[in-house]
């Protein structure tokens, strides 16, 4: 058991360190720090296409589809960096943490030679399309349906339904699909895991305004929208094997980005508290440490996580992992909130703006609904973990 | 960066499970509960002996086997499984935590050698009758008399203090153009010293009560102005407890999981009860966030040994960060098992009881939650540019 980097790491460090400074105070300066999803998109979407030209965005990837092959601690480092830096929420984690180690994964080699490097580079853009209406924490209820024709450009997909609470669906390329190909199936068996392109006739998307007055998500139509048969991945019918592999990266590697954000939160937190006096406040220094310890564990269970990866099995600390940040974060709100005081009470600016705290505060009540709500986790961990008995269904 | 078990420590690992589960389960500590010792002495013997374990991670230069935190840690969690009451907490875990930050001389060398070879126990002796934690606990004088060294006050809440051969004991340094803190040893059968075995609330463990009067046999071991010998050594000392909480409330948890799996309510087992199981989850958090931090800080120890100056920070920061979390932890955990239980978990009977009381007295010992939280705000930087404002 060791925790220590090697000094060559160290050194790897310095230089992933150093590029990210020179990018974040120079020509990136402007979405240095920001913390809502969409803000300054344009921009945003530049800086993955920095990233990817210089080979920082998917360092763990093979070198042929863009990546450097990096060690997990190599990984672990740039990502810490990455965080430290400043540098912004990644608008393109959707496509480097889901879409691309799932194709990676699960997918042929046409399906990783047509999407893994665009991805790398950032020149296309992803989304999930996993809820429906009548499909959340019951995903296999799905209800989109893909059948196959044969038309003028050979063997096709074309698809029909809706999707919502699809983050980033505007500014995306493609969107990974779950979807019914199999007429007359239930549940997990008949469903494909298929790559459509969203710039398409039969695709509209319609922004959903949240609880932040920002409109991060959206709903997605398919209305005879079409992609090629060979992009579905996995053989078609079992695509639900594949959906759940996609859930099981969002614990990989990104894990620790986040909390190198969850960081940079807590530290503003604490620089607040330090300027309007309620660091003295007893009460809010035991809710500070609390903060502080909730963080540093979440750390050493990814470390955990991600050395016991390397041997292939998932231990209780993965399984416990997302019930923990989770929570974590909304508490973390909470005390932000309370940092801030009556003050975090006010918009700043001439619209629905917030300031950073009060932000943190209502957007941390996602966290423990996107990715399986708490609910759901627990059943996860009690069932999975703890062997107790399944929840049984309504309607099978 | 490797954050998992090597194979050596999975194999000590294995056997410490495998002997504590056979030695040490439940029925034998029932019937060690009602000895004087509170454990089974010949079996203590074996640990000694056969398993090494006192000596695992005391120096290879005392005789030990020069292994590290993480392998003290190991076992210790496997002892707080089945809430073994022997010395080994309180001899190696806390006791030799703090010898091994007084300076490298002769007489610590002797006390430890026999601490390692299993000739002796040590129990610490750091805090008075309020049982609070820090320096300003610390109810115990040295003085210089005839040149000779004079000990007086009363240390409480030493643990297994009533089978100790050796006290570690903090002092206030008042000898003649002195002052700040001594660490000295003290054998328990010198004449001045009394010692109390004090049942408490955790039956599962006892403490004792030390009165010095003017005890004249002392061996000084450290003397500073600051006290960090004895601040570093606790340090030490509460990830030790902390791995021993650990195995306490994953017991627990294992416990309350089989329970919930068979009692059977309204014709289903009450484990396919959502509000049991998202309990349950809960609880397994806890117990998951607690390993982590504990091998954590293990590692943190062992270099903090390796080099204190760099590691001294750290240390500090993981020492308290894993009292917090393993003290409050453990106490949520066991008292949701008794819950859990229903009327069984409320009896004598019953195991619930016994991990619902070895958490409370463990959530005090070497400092509250609230205690450690208050110093981790400090460590943050919360009172930072005060001065300035
Ligand atoms: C900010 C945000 C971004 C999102 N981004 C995406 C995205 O990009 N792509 C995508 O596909 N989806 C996305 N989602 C959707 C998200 O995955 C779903 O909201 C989530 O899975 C819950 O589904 P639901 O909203 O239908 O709620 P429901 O499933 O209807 O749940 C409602 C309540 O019932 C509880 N509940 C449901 N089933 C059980 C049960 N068996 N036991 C106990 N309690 C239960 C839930 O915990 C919850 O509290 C996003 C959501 C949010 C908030």
């Amino acid at each position: 058991m060791k925790i220590r980097f090697t000094p060559e790491q160290e050194a790897f460090r310095a230089g992933c360190a150093s590029w990210l400074q020179q990018q974040m105070e120079g020509p990136f300066a402007d979405i240095r720090g920001i913390m809502s999803q969409t803000f300054r998109a344009d921009r945003r979407l530049e800086w993955e296409r920095v990233l990817g030209q210089a080979r920082w965005s998917v360092i763990g990837w093979p070198e042929k589809y863009g990546g450097r092959d990096a060690s997990l601690a190599e990984q672990v480092i740039f990502a810490e960096e990455y965080a430290r830096s400043g540098a912004p929420g990644r608008v393109g984690h959707l496509g480097t943490e889901l879409a691309g180690p799932t194709i990676l994964h699960f997918g042929n080699d046409l399906q990783r030679e047509r999407f893994l490097l665009p991805i790398a580079k950032g020149e296309e853009f992803w989304c999930q399309g996993y809820s429906e209406p009548n499909a959340g924490s019951d995903l296999s209820n799905v209800r989109t349906r893909a059948r196959l024709e044969h038309g003028p450009n050979g063997p096709e997909w074309v698809i029909d339904g809706q999707k919502i609470w699809t983050s980033l669906a505007q500014f995306a390329d493609w969107c990974f699909v779950v979807c019914r190909t199999e007429e007359g199936t239930k549940g997990p068996a008949g469903i494909s895991y298929l790559l459509v392109p969203m710039k398409q006739k039969g695709v509209t998307v319609k922004p959903i305004r949240q609880i932040t007055g920002d409109a991060e998500f959206n709903e997605v139509f398919f209305d005879g929208a079409r992609t090629k048969a060979e992009y579905c991945v996995g053989n078609p019918g079992e695509g639900w094997k594949v959906a759940m592999g996609t859930l099981a990266f969002e614990r990989g590697v990104s894990t620790l980005a986040q909390q190198m954000t969850f960081r940079n939160e807590l530290e503003r937190i604490v620089e607040a508290a330090k300027s309007n006096g309620a660091a003295s406040d007893p009460l809010i220094r035991q809710r500070m440490a609390e903060a502080w310890v909730g963080l540093r564990i979440m750390r050493y269970s990814a470390l955990r996580m991600l050395s016991r990866a390397t041997t292939g099995s998932l231990g209780g600390e993965a399984l416990t992992y997302k019930l923990h940040w989770a929570s974590w974060r909304k508490k973390l709100g909470e005390l932000a909130m309370d940092v801030a005081g009556a003050p975090g009470e006010l918009c700043v600016g001439e619209g629905y703006e917030l300031a950073d705290l009060p932000y943190l505060y209502l957007f941390s009540r996602a966290d423990t609904i996107y990715g399986g709500t708490n609910q759901i986790q627990r059943n996860i961990v009690a069932e999975r973990a703890l062997g107790l008995p399944k929840e049984a269904r309504g309607d099978r | 960066m490797q954050f998992s078990f090597t194979d050596d420590q999975n194999m000590i690992r294995d056997s410490a499970r495998e002997f504590m589960s056979e030695r040490c389960g439940s029925q034998q500590l029932r019937h060690d509960l009602e000895s004087a010792e509170n454990f089974d002495p010949s079996l203590w013997q074996t640990i000694t002996q056969e398993l090494g374990w006192a000596g695992l991670s005391l120096p290879e230069s005392v005789g030990g086997s020069g292994l590290g935190m993480v392998e003290l840690a190991i076992v210790l969690e496997e002892q707080g499984r089945c809430l073994y009451g022997g010395p080994l907490l309180a001899s190696v875990g806390l006791a030799s935590a703090i010898l091994l930050e007084c300076p490298q001389a002769e007489a610590r060398e002797a006390v430890l050698a026999r601490l390692a070879s299993g000739e002796a126990t040590a129990a610490l002796a750091i805090t008075g009758d309020r049982g609070l934690a820090g320096l300003d606990a610390i109810d115990m004088t040295l003085h210089e008399e005839q040149g000779g060294l004079r000990l007086d006050g009363v240390a409480s809440f030493v643990l297994n203090g009533h089978v100790a051969d050796v006290f570690v004991v903090a002092a206030k340094d008042q000898r003649a153009g002195r002052s700040g803190y001594a660490v000295v040893a003290v054998d328990t059968t010198v004449s001045g010293l009394r010692v109390e075995k004090k049942l408490a609330m955790d039956t599962t463990r006892p403490y004792a009560r030390l009165t010095f009067e003017s005890v004249r046999d002392v061996v000084l071991l450290a003397a500073d102005v600051d006290g960090r010998t004895i601040e570093r050594g606790v340090q030490v000392a509460q990830v030790a407890l902390a791995a021993e909480q650990l195995g306490a409330m994953q017991a627990v948890l294992d416990l309350t999981t089989s329970y919930v799996s068979q009692r059977v309510q309204f014709g289903r087992v009450i484990g396919s009860f959502q509000a049991i199981k998202h309990r349950l989850a809960d609880m397994m958090v806890i117990c998951e966030a607690a390993r982590s931090a504990v091998y954590y800080a293990a590692c943190v120890v062992d270099e903090y040994r390796a080099d204190p100056v760099t590691h001294a920070q750290e240390l500090a920061e993981a020492a308290a960060l894993v009292k917090v979390h393993c003290s409050a932890g453990f106490h949520d955990v066991a008292g949701n098992a008794i819950q859990l239980h229903g009327g069984i978990g409320f009896t004598w009977e019953y195991d619930a009881q016994l991990f619902f009381k070895r958490a409370r007295a463990t959530y005090n010992l070497l400092g509250a939650p609230v205690v450690h939280r208050e110093h981790i705000a400090r460590l943050m930087g919360l009172d930072d540019d005060k001065e300035v404002a």
